[in-house]
Order: C-alpha cells, then sequence, then structure tokens
C-alpha cells in the first residue's frame, strides 16, 4: 500500500427504495475517510441519500471467458418464463 | 486462440458497436493508447484547477466565490474520475501522478496560459469548458466503457462551467467601457488557444487514425473544431464581442464558420514546456503534493491504530 492508501468502490443508492449502484472509487485510508471522500467526489449534487464503500480486493467478479459455461445453466430453461405456457382462450387474469 | 484471432474478433466486436470492459481481451495497442490519452485527460482535470484557483480570493462577489469554487472542486472530480477509469487498464494511480509531477506526463496546452484578468474566469468557462463539452460529448460513446462513463458523469457538470462563464462575460460586455474592454482582451487572448484545444489538424495527428479505428473517438479534431467554431461565433455576436480572426466568415454553401490560419508553431512550442505558464503548473503541482504529505501519513497512521 502506498501512501495513498487502499482502494474502495463506492456504490450509491439515488433515493431510497432505489438500489445501491456502482460509482467508481475512491482512495482512502479507512472506510470513514473512504466514504468521505466518496460523497465528495460522487455526490456533489444531491446524487446520493446512501454511499457504500468496499475495499476492491474484497469485491470478487466472474471473469468475461466465464460468460459462456457459467451462465448456461439458465440460458435453456425457457420454462421459467411465463410465456412457455398456454392458457385456453377466453380464461383471462392467469 | 491465437492473436491474430484474437484481434480480428476484437475488432468485430468494435465493428458491432460493443462496449469494451477492464477484464475484456484488447490488444495492447489500444490499452497503451487509452492510458496515454485518458491520463492526458486527467492530468488536464488536475492542472486546469489552477488558472481558476489563482481567482477564487479575487472574485468580485460572494456569489462569484462560492461558484467558482464549485467548478474548481468539481474539476479536481472530474481528474478522480479519469484517474479511476485510467486505473481499470492495470496502471497504479502513483505511477500516473508521478509522470505528471516529474514532467514527463503531457496535459491540455491551454492550461500554460496565465488568467490574468476576472474575465478570464469568464472566457475560461464559456470557451474552455466550451470546447471541453464538444471533445466530452464525443467521448461520452468511446467504446471503452469506463472512459465512456466517466465521460457521462462529467459531462451532465459542465454546462454549469460553461453558463457561469458566459454569463461573467455577458455581465461584463453590457458594463462600463472598461468592464467591456475587460472582456474583449480574454477573449482575444484565449480565442486561439482554445482552438488549439483539438489538437493538432487531422494531416498532422498520428494518433487519430488508430483511435477512431477502434472508436476511442468518433469524430476527427478537424470535425470537433468546426463544431466548437459554429457554436461560439453567434455566442459572441450576441454579446457584441469580436473574435480576433479577420478571416472568420460564414460560408454559405456548408453552413460552416470558416476560420483563418491558427499558429502550430506556438502550439506545439507550448506542448515542449515552453508556454507562459508550464514552469509554474508543475511547480504548483508539487508543492501541493508535498503539503499533502503529512495529511497522507496521518490519515495511514490513524487508520492502522484503529485496526490494531
Ligand atoms: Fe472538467
Ligand atoms: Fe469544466
Amino acid at each position: 500500500m502506498n501512501d495513498e492508501g487502499r482502494l474502495w468502490e463506492v456504490f450509491t443508492q439515488s433515493k431510497q427504495g432505489a438500489p445501491h449502484e456502482h460509482a467508481g472509487n475512491v482512495h482512502a485510508a479507512d472506510a470513514e475517510m473512504a466514504l468521505q471522500n466518496a460523497r465528495d467526489v460522487y455526490s456533489r449534487r444531491g446524487e446520493a441519500v446512501s454511499i457504500w464503500v468496499v475495499p476492491s480486493d474484497q469485491i470478487f467478479a466472474t471473469s468475461p471467458s466465464d460468460e459462456g459455461p457459467f451462465f448456461d445453466p439458465s440460458n435453456n430453461k425457457a420454462y421459467r418464463h411465463p410465456q412457455f405456457y398456454s392458457v385456453p382462450k377466453g380464461v383471462r387474469g392467469i | 486462440m491465437n492473436e491474430e484471432q484474437k484481434l480480428a474478433d476484437f475488432e468485430a466486436r468494435i465493428e458491432r458497436g460493443e462496449i469494451i470492459e477492464p477484464k475484456d481481451w484488447m490488444p495492447e495497442r489500444y490499452r497503451r493508447q487509452l492510458i496515454r490519452m485518458m491520463s492526458q485527460h486527467a492530468h488536464s482535470e488536475y492542472v486546469g484547477m489552477l488558472p481558476e484557483g489563482n481567482w477564487i480570493t479575487r472574485a468580485p462577489s460572494l456569489r462569484r466565490k462560492m461558484v467558482l469554487l464549485a467548478k474548481v472542486q468539481d474539476e479536481a472530480g472530474h481528474g478522480l474520475y479519469i484517474y479511476s477509469a485510467t486505473e481499470t487498464l492495470g496502471i497504479d494511480r502513483k505511477e500516473l501522478l508521478d509522470q505528471l509531477l516529474n514532467g514527463t506526463a503531457k496535459y491540455s496546452s491551454i492550461f500554460n496560459y496565465p488568467s490574468l484578468s476576472w474575465a478570464d474566469m469568464g472566457t475560461i468557462g464559456w470557451f474552455v469548458d466550451g470546447a471541453a463539452i464538444v471533445n466530452q460529448t464525443m467521448l461520452a460513446k468511446s467504446s471503452y466503457g469506463p472512459y465512456a462513463r466517466a465521460m457521462i458523469r462529467i459531462c451532465k457538470e459542465e454546462n454549469f462551467h460553461k453558463k457561469q462563464g458566459y454569463e461573467i462575460i455577458t455581465t461584463l460586455a453590457n458594463g462600463t467601457a472598461e468592464q467591456k474592454k475587460m472582456a474583449q482582451d480574454a477573449v482575444n487572448r484565449w480565442w486561439w488557444p482554445s482552438l488549439m484545444m483539438f489538437g493538432p489538424t487531422d494531416k498532422e495527428s498520428p494518433n487519430s487514425a488508430e483511435l477512431m479505428k477502434w472508436k476511442v473517438k468518433i469524430k476527427s479534431n478537424d470535425e470537433l473544431r468546426q463544431r466548437f467554431v459554429d457554436l461560439t461565433v453567434p455566442q459572441a455576436k450576441a454579446v457584441n464581442l469580436t473574435l480576433p480572426d479577420p478571416d472568420l466568415k460564414l460560408n454559405e454553401e456548408t453552413g460552416h464558420w470558416e476560420f483563418g490560419h491558427i499558429n502550430w508553431q506556438e502550439f506545439y512550442n507550448v506542448i515542449k514546456g515552453n508556454g507562459p505558464m508550464n514552469k509554474e503548473r508543475l511547480k504548483a503541482r508539487n508543492e501541493a503534493f508535498e503539503k499533502g504529505k503529512w495529511v497522507r501519513e496521518a490519515a495511514l497512521a490513524y487508520a492502522k491504530k484503529h485496526n490494531n
């Protein structure tokens, strides 16, 4: 770790009820400072009502080469969608 | 898959308009070009705080002072967004900063000109941020995801920068004879360097063709420069200021404003480090870095103490 502190990923919630979305990252010595920096960098115009910061090295992600095999199992399960099923003509509200 | 196949796949993705993300395979040259271009852009935002920072304490009213402070703070934010995006290409921010501080990195030539009067604050917002908007709006459609997303964020903030600048100029242009003279003088000094911001002509720009082939850039330097001129000429007319170019005239056929010869000698001279403020800007950045050292050290010491 150089003197810029560790790297933190920043997630902001734009309004109550909305999901937290990835906004970017900041360098900071600790979580408190990371939150303050995140506020100054990613919410200068009220873009956030809530902020999460997570040390970048604590995030584990799928890699692009996984794209095929990793997500495969869900691609051939059409029966998970309502369009898969037929309903007798004239029946409503199903 | 061999390298040739990977490159063909990559170029097919670009062709289809797909967005490239940090962990996707990319040619080394694409990565290097992006690091070069994005870090220059980040440094420009960072150094770009200095000409305006120069006037914060001398703003003519509290309103202007608050606005200028907010704008300069935005530019610091812009620098951070782009440094972050550049880091996704596998280069450390410390390394980028070192390159800036030791003088090996480049940044926009415009920030090597001095801000001599309050009217410069108006002209910088109007011209320099105006030119930046033209450039960044294009880059928001760049093929590299993190860069494009940083540009979208930045574009949302730039309109305020341009508008506050134009408001300053409008106020001065409608003011006393002396104020109007001050506005005209600033326009005269900043016009040509602003046109140079878009970089060398297409014929002389070695990187452009490659950047456009990979859709890092969507429009050429000359196209962007023309767009800026077309936008700005009527804005100058509206406040009765003249742009310092006797050759400026509307081409009725194309609908574009034709402009005179740009002094490229001056441009290359500033890029090489011989502009009026090059040394001053680097000195200021180095001083700020040195003066912030104790803060970084104290923050780390505090974090360490609380983690044990
Ligand atoms: Fe900016
Ligand atoms: Fe700006």
